[in-house]
């Protein structure tokens, strides 16, 4: 992609020292700038008592149009200069709010949560500079780091995370798979995908109601409204309320889990479906002509063939997982022994408002997930394509 | 050969039999909620929803008035219509035959019924439960023992207009600013560019909940919290490496002679964009909006934490999950609010399915 030539290659140390305050200036201010006037306007918004539905269409046009305005203002800006400062200050007109978004809302705060987590409940002083705070009584050191490796909820929050991890992955994994393999021998592979995809669009909270409905507990003798207790009880068992059955802790977890691997599952079965039809006819009519049985067929050639399917799934499904929160807090709040790492993160930060406890937890999520980061760039730095 | 086909047609079936169970198995737990959001207020608590398919139950044929037999031994063996047994064995119903005999009431004052098993569904559905979630209508009903309840309802329209407040800005806007970065990352040359992308990709997996502590104070002292600005950049920056990794992968494969004869005639980047690359990238831009859209519809956490504190601003998840933990066995308002709440993203992603299934292959398969 090099049909421009450098410009820095010509240029003195004084050309590129202004560039990169130019590029700079201008990364930061269009962001700045569009986000002062989208804030005027929402002071005004706030501040008025027009009517809800009128305020929701201004706010979307006010919102959505200003950031298209901004973009052409200073593209027109840039585009003014002389066509060396355009070629050198244009991309960064295009590139800029994202990549200003992007520092402000996910990088800078992993550097900021770290620090946070370094301090006691109410954080750093707020009079106090980012240096002197860490000689202050708030610095706590890494004490929250042992607090959330000792503290018996935490350690219950790993623990469920681990049975989450296996089985939340292995079940969207293996359901998946049988359903797209099913569903490509039959007549009916639209449809039926189509089913299974749909829970794809109901939120964890929506999903959540459903379930409970499914699980919905009546005392023995009474009519069970819950589907799962009527068709136990009329087997003969005893009704129960499934995800507060504590008797099976941690197993409890799984009435949960079963939950995200009914909305997962049709995620999975896409992208296994798409990997199924990349296979050759070939090499599957080989394999039948050499005799070999449609079972040996699936581990031997087709499994193998989408292996690098099955591990991007996997890995999704787990990052996934390892981040659920919704379902837990909506279906039991993280009682009978079913808090995971995130809802303990909720919990900690804002319920017991301890933004230091809170910071080293996410910080843990964090580390959790770097092993899956470091293989995305491995993947993309193979790719080469950029 | 014969045979070789016979088998199958048989595997065939059996494939056909094990995907209609699977099929069923994913549809019941939706179609339980949709049945019963129809069906009014006392028969969702008393009887399961699956009672409006065909299904036998007991019905009584007649009565026998027990007071009036005189020497009925209560404590012991009693006999009815030729079944003996205990009182607390006809309280469970004993069955002889077809005929099942119970007792109905306690010991003194029961009567005993003699009934038969009949075929019959329960077919009584109304539209209330709807008026009462979307309206917020008080709902009147009498009790089987005559007396009148006022149930109050719960108005979600306006948890549905924040909802879309939030939604469509949420959509759009990290849409298009990640079409701008993924265009100047795909055709244009500038320092660091390879750097940058490289955080992209890393922020790819970066889980949400570091960022919610310190944009929590950011909003504070900004006075954005409980916002809508606040929560539409919140979920633009969620979202934003994503679309930005996603339109890249599709942007960067555009035939590259259109792009350069335009460039050619004096177009300039923005010319360009706007009008060529843009326009031909309907289908990736179709397939982030999806997703990002059913993301920003269906999420909980990040509008708990940035407009928890308002209720005002309370969005449809958050309005279900209240009723849920406070009104938790209301059925007839959580089936009926269930469905209103997955009404617009299931019409958003049954109409656009094929575009999201594409963008999801783009997505996943190449990350």
């Amino acid at each position: 992609m090099e049909h421009t030539q450098k410009p820095e290659e010509e240029a003195g140390l004084f050309v590129r020292i202004v560039s990169f305050l130019g590029r700079l200036f201008v990364a930061v201010i269009i962001p700045l700038i569009a986000f002062l006037v989208l804030y005027a306007g929402f002071l005004f918004l706030r501040d008025s008592d027009a009517p809800r539905g009128l305020v929701a269409v201004v706010a979307i046009i006010w919102g959505v149009g200003g950031v298209a305005l901004l973009y052409w203002i200073f593209n027109g800006f840039v585009e003014r200069l002389s066509d060396e400062w355009t070629t050198r200050l244009q991309p960064f007109v295009f590139v800029g709010p994202a990549i200003a978004i992007l520092a402000w809302y996910l990088a800078v705060p992993t550097i900021r949560t770290f620090y946070l987590s370094l301090f006691g409940r109410a954080g750093p002083p707020d009079d106090m500079g980012f240096f002197a705070a860490l000689g202050s009584d708030a610095f706590v050191g890494l004490s929250n780091y042992k607090a959330v490796f000792t503290d018996p909820l935490m350690l219950e929050a790993f623990r469920n995370n681990i049975l989450w991890i296996i089985f939340g992955s292995t079940m969207s994994v293996a359901f998946g798979l049988l359903i797209a393999v099913l569903a490509d021998r039959s007549r009916f592979e639209r449809v039926s995908k189509s089913f299974i995809f749909l829970p794809m669009a109901i939120s964890f909270v929506g999903a959540s109601i459903i379930w409970n409905f499914i699980y919905e507990y009546r005392p023995p003798g009474a009519p069970q409204i819950g589907l799962l207790n009527a068709i136990v009880t009329s087997l003969g068992g005893v009704p129960r309320a499934w995800p507060q059955w504590v008797d099976i802790s941690p197993f409890n977890n799984l009435f949960l889990i079963i939950i995200v691997v009914w909305l997962q599952a049709g995620f999975a079965m896409v992208l296994f479906s798409a990997a199924l039809k990349g296979i050759p006819e070939e090499l599957l009519e080989a394999g039948r002509v050499d005799g070999a049985n449609e079972v040996q067929i699936f581990f031997r050639i087709m499994i193998p063939y989408i292996m690098g399917t099955i591990i991007t799934v996997w890995t999704t499904v787990v990052i996934f997982t390892l981040k659920i929160f919704d379902v837990v807090w909506v279906m039991t709040g993280g009682q009978f022994g079913t808090h995971v790492i995130a809802t303990q993160f909720y919990r900690q930060s804002f319920t017991n408002r301890n933004s230091g406890y809170g910071s080293a937890i996410a910080i843990v999520l964090l580390i959790a997930v770097i092993p899956v980061m470091i293989y995305n760039l491995r993947q993309f730095r193979e790719q080469e394509a950029f | 050969m014969g045979s070789a086909s016979r088998q199958r047609r048989f595997g065939g079936c059996l494939v056909t039999i094990a995907l209609l169970f699977l099929v069923l198995l994913w549809t019941i737990p939706t179609l339980g909620i949709f049945v019963s959001s129809f069906r009014n207020r006392l028969d969702i608590q008393t009887s399961g929803w699956w009672t409006v398919l065909p299904h036998r139950e007991w019905e009584t044929v007649s009565e026998i008035d027990v007071s009036e037999i005189a020497d009925l031994d209560r404590q012991g063996i009693m006999e009815f219509e030729g079944v003996s047994g205990t009182f607390e064995e006809f309280r469970e119903g004993i069955q002889s035959g077809d005929v099942r005999v119970q007792w109905v009431g306690n010991r003194r004052l029961g009567r005993v019924e003699v009934q038969k098993q009949v075929w019959t569904v329960t077919w009584d559905f109304t539209l209330d439960n709807y008026k009462q979630v979307i309206g917020g209508q008080e709902f009147e009903f009498t009790r089987p023992d005559g007396t009148v309840e006022v149930v109050p309802g719960d108005d979600m329209s306006g948890a549905f207009l924040n909802s879309l407040t939030v939604a469509i800005p949420a959509t759009i806007i990290p849409i298009l600013i990640a079409a701008f970065g993924a265009y100047a990352f795909a055709w244009m040359n500038f320092p660091g560019r390879r750097l940058l992308f490289i955080l992209v990709v890393a922020l790819l997996v970066v889980p949400l909940q570091i960022a919610l502590v310190p944009i929590l104070r950011d909003y504070r002292t900004l006075g954005l919290n409980g916002t809508f600005l606040g929560i539409w950049l919140a979920h633009t920056g969620f979202g934003l490496a994503l679309a930005t990794y996603l339109l890249y992968n599709y942007i960067s494969t555009l035939p590259r002679e259109t792009l350069e004869s335009a460039f050619i005639d004096g177009a300039s980047h923005f010319t360009v964009f706007v009008r060529l690359v843009l326009p031909l990238s309907v289908p990736a831009l179709a397939s982030f909006a999806i997703f990002q859209f059913l993301w920003v519809w269906n999420d909980y956490l990040v509008a708990l934490v940035f407009l928890g504190g308002n209720p005002e601003f309370e969005l449809v998840t958050q309005r279900m999950a209240a009723i849920a933990g406070s009104r938790g066995s209301d059925w007839h308002l959580l089936t009926a609010g269930a469905f209103v709440s997955m009404l617009l993203p299931l019409i958003v992603f049954i109409s656009l399915q094929r575009y999201f299934v594409r963008g999801m292959l783009a997505g996943s398969v190449k990350g």
